[in-house]
């Protein structure tokens, strides 16, 4: 045997860091994340911009001079029909209809869930599939069902009413996450809070609940982001003052009188969508860990 | 007055019966293994006991009181998982008293409880651990410890060893053990390790399809296995079946090998001895005598070839083959056997068992 294959291959294989396969790996990552991230760029960019620049009409060009005026202007003073107190009134109904959305849908689901995969009751499989055939009915066919219904009750156009349906809607979805989570549980968990005497509300409140922060941080997310950008439910069960902040947003960018201010329109997009956003981003990583616990068993 | 009666218990998960009318007594103080392969039962058994399944007949009595549709905090009794199940957002001493917090039970009295039960298990420094800072035997010190506190009358136990690795699993035995006969509380502990249940048992039941096949202490277990399922489940290495036929013969039955005869003078029989033209001559590894060279004359032998040795460090097992069937002998690690051997074996009599092959019953 030669010297040189005693001693060539030895300790960890040498890497060249310009392959072919780095080349084409991270162009193409490059070129997607461009593809992605221009929109948002040319958003900030124009939502920093007067009207007088954006009528050069240099959409990819950085501003010469910034100015947060359009964002003062969508926040508080941008018209939509008679109403000139800008997103400000939709972004504080938006967060009168999701808070307590979120927190009845999570509160019911996870309780159901808990209930599905730890407490076999009579006909809990007919109650589960019932529930999940609820996720495939399109929403269309429930709109007007859903009209008469509210109107009935005398919560039609109440803000009330839409959490409601939010609530409903959320309910298929999140029971199945959570029930699927709870699958995970070991059983002999639950066994041993029965013979420690602990009861229905015991063993979830004390055992379950502690162990679940990634599943609720995911429903948090799924919800939040969900019924921030719902537009349907809000423009069908509102009435204007009531208007959700998307709902707002559509009649600022869509007004047809006067002259398009595309910054103030910008501007307001990118703050209608600022909430989902940092929802993202405070919490990605848990968001991650929860979807993958809750999908390991079906 | 029994610790725990099981009385006609049937359990069905549908169309599958798991226990059939299965009848327990167990005895106040007494240490009772439920012992079985996967799937027998013992744990769904153990379950119905602890309130945990609903049975779909019978009746179960702890300490005479009718428990059947209590529930399993009610019964009186502590339970120990093979997953540990401690609760892991709760430290150790959050573990030992959540029981005891959910009945409501004074700060102090707590605090004393679960004091007594850490000294006794020897995890004092552990109390404020989380479990996941616990390695697997101090895991299962705690769930040990969560089933003291609660001062049950009747312990169960699932399989609490099965998950730790060997040596660990012999410690904890040794201390489960000692635990008892420090408590004197009635156990039942259900386990497919045979070393365990031989050296934990007052009693073992060994159970198969749902059904209790041998109720005894392990002497009798080991020694006169009821049929051939315990037979074969019991003993490591496993008992030799030698198939024959039993004949009368001068005055007396000898049991038929091929061309050989084994007098039946010194069998120690369950029954009346009959002769039976399918029968099996069981007999362990140990009561096998092995002689190379001429026998000594005191008791018949019989020809044999040497197929392979297996040594096990305190001794050897030996595969021979006798009138054309597999026979193992436990020997002294010193001495040596080459394949193609010429040997002869002796039985040791009283310890051997003779089964019907229809019934499977021994005889």
């Amino acid at each position: 045997m030669t010297d040189a294959a005693l001693d060539a291959p030895r300790g960890p294989k040498p890497r060249p860091a310009l392959s072919r396969r780095n080349v084409f790996l991270y162009g193409t990552l490059l070129v997607v994340s461009v593809y992605y991230l221009l929109p948002l760029y040319v958003m900030i960019v124009t939502s920093l911009k007067g009207m007088p620049e954006i009528r050069l009409g240099n959409i990819f060009s950085p501003p010469v001079e910034v100015t947060f005026e359009p964002w003062v202007k969508a926040w508080s003073s941008a018209c939509t029909g008679l109403n000139c107190d800008g997103l400000s009134r939709g972004f504080w109904n938006s967060v009168r209809i999701l808070v307590p959305s979120v927190v009845m849908s999570i509160a019911i689901a996870s309780v159901n869930g808990y209930a599905l995969a730890n407490w076999r009751f009579r006909g809990a499989d007919l109650f589960f599939t019932i529930l999940i055939f609820g996720a495939f009915i399109p929403y269309q066919v429930m709109i007007y069902p859903i009209v008469i219904l509210l109107r009935e009750v005398g919560l039609y156009t109440d803000l009330f009413g839409l959490v409601i349906v939010h609530t409903i809607f959320g309910m298929p979805i999140l029971t199945l996450l959570f029930r699927n989570y709870f699958t995970t549980v070991p059983e002999d968990l639950f066994k041993a809070a029965r013979v420690d005497g602990a009861g229905f509300w015991g063993i979830y409140f004390r055992i379950m609940l502690p162990m679940s922060l990634p599943i609720f941080v995911v429903a948090i997310i799924l919800q939040v982001t969900g019924i921030w950008n719902d537009f349907l439910f809000g423009v069908v069960y509102t009435k204007p003052e009531n208007y959700p902040m998307t709902v707002q947003l559509n009649n600022i960018v869509n007004s047809v009188q006067g002259v398009k201010e595309y910054n103030v329109n910008m501007a307001a997009t990118l703050l209608t969508g600022l909430v989902p956003l940092v929802i993202y981003f405070v919490s990605g990583k848990l968001f991650v860990r929860g979807i993958a616990a809750g999908a390991v068993k079906g | 007055m029994s610790s725990v009666s099981v009385r006609d218990i049937s359990l069905n998960f549908g169309a599958i019966r798991v226990l059939q009318d299965l009848n327990l007594e167990v005895e106040e103080g007494e240490f009772l293994v439920l012992l079985g392969p996967s799937g027998c039962g013992k744990s769904t058994l153990l379950n119905c006991i602890a309130g945990l399944l609903d049975v779909s007949d019978g009746q179960i009595f702890i300490k005479g009181r009718n428990v059947t549709w209590q529930e399993p905090k009610d019964r009186g009794i502590g339970m120990v998982f093979q997953s540990y199940a401690l609760y892991p957002q709760m430290s150790v001493e959050g573990n030992l008293s959540f029981g005891l917090r959910n009945q409501g039970m004074a700060r102090d009295k707590v605090r004393e409880r679960v004091d007594r039960a850490a000294k006794m298990l020897q995890i004092e420094n552990l109390l404020a651990r989380k479990p996941a800072q616990l390695s697997g035997g101090q895991r299962q010190r705690v769930a040990i410890g969560r089933a003291l506190v609660r001062d049950a009358e009747v312990f169960l136990f699932d399989e609490p060893l099965s998950n730790l690795d060997a040596k660990l699993r012999s410690e904890l035995r040794v201390e489960i053990k000692r635990l008892h006969q420090k408590l004197t509380n009635t156990m039942i502990y259900v386990t497919h390790d045979q070393i365990e249940a031989l050296t934990l048992a007052d009693r073992i039941a060994v159970m198969k399809g749902g059904v209790i096949q041998q109720l005894d202490v392990p002497h009798t277990i080991y020694n006169r296995p009821r049929n051939l399922y315990v037979a074969g489940f019991i003993g490591s290495p496993s008992m030799n079946f030698l198939d024959g036929e039993i004949v009368a013969q001068d005055g007396g039955l000898v049991f038929r090998l091929g061309s050989h005869e084994v007098p039946l003078q010194d069998y120690v029989a369950d029954i009346d001895l009959r002769p039976a033209a399918n029968a099996v001559f069981g007999v362990r590894p140990e009561h096998v005598e092995v002689f190379q060279g001429d026998a000594d004359g005191s008791k018949p032998t019989f020809p044999a070839v040497v197929d392979l040795e297996e040594p096990m460090g305190a001794d050897s097992l030996v595969w021979m083959t006798l009138e054309g069937q597999q026979l193992s002998a436990r020997v002294e690690a010193s001495r040596r056997f080459r394949r193609g051997d010429e040997v002869r074996v002796a039985f040791n009599l009283p310890m051997t068992s003779v089964f019907d092959r229809q019934t499977e019953d021994r005889m």
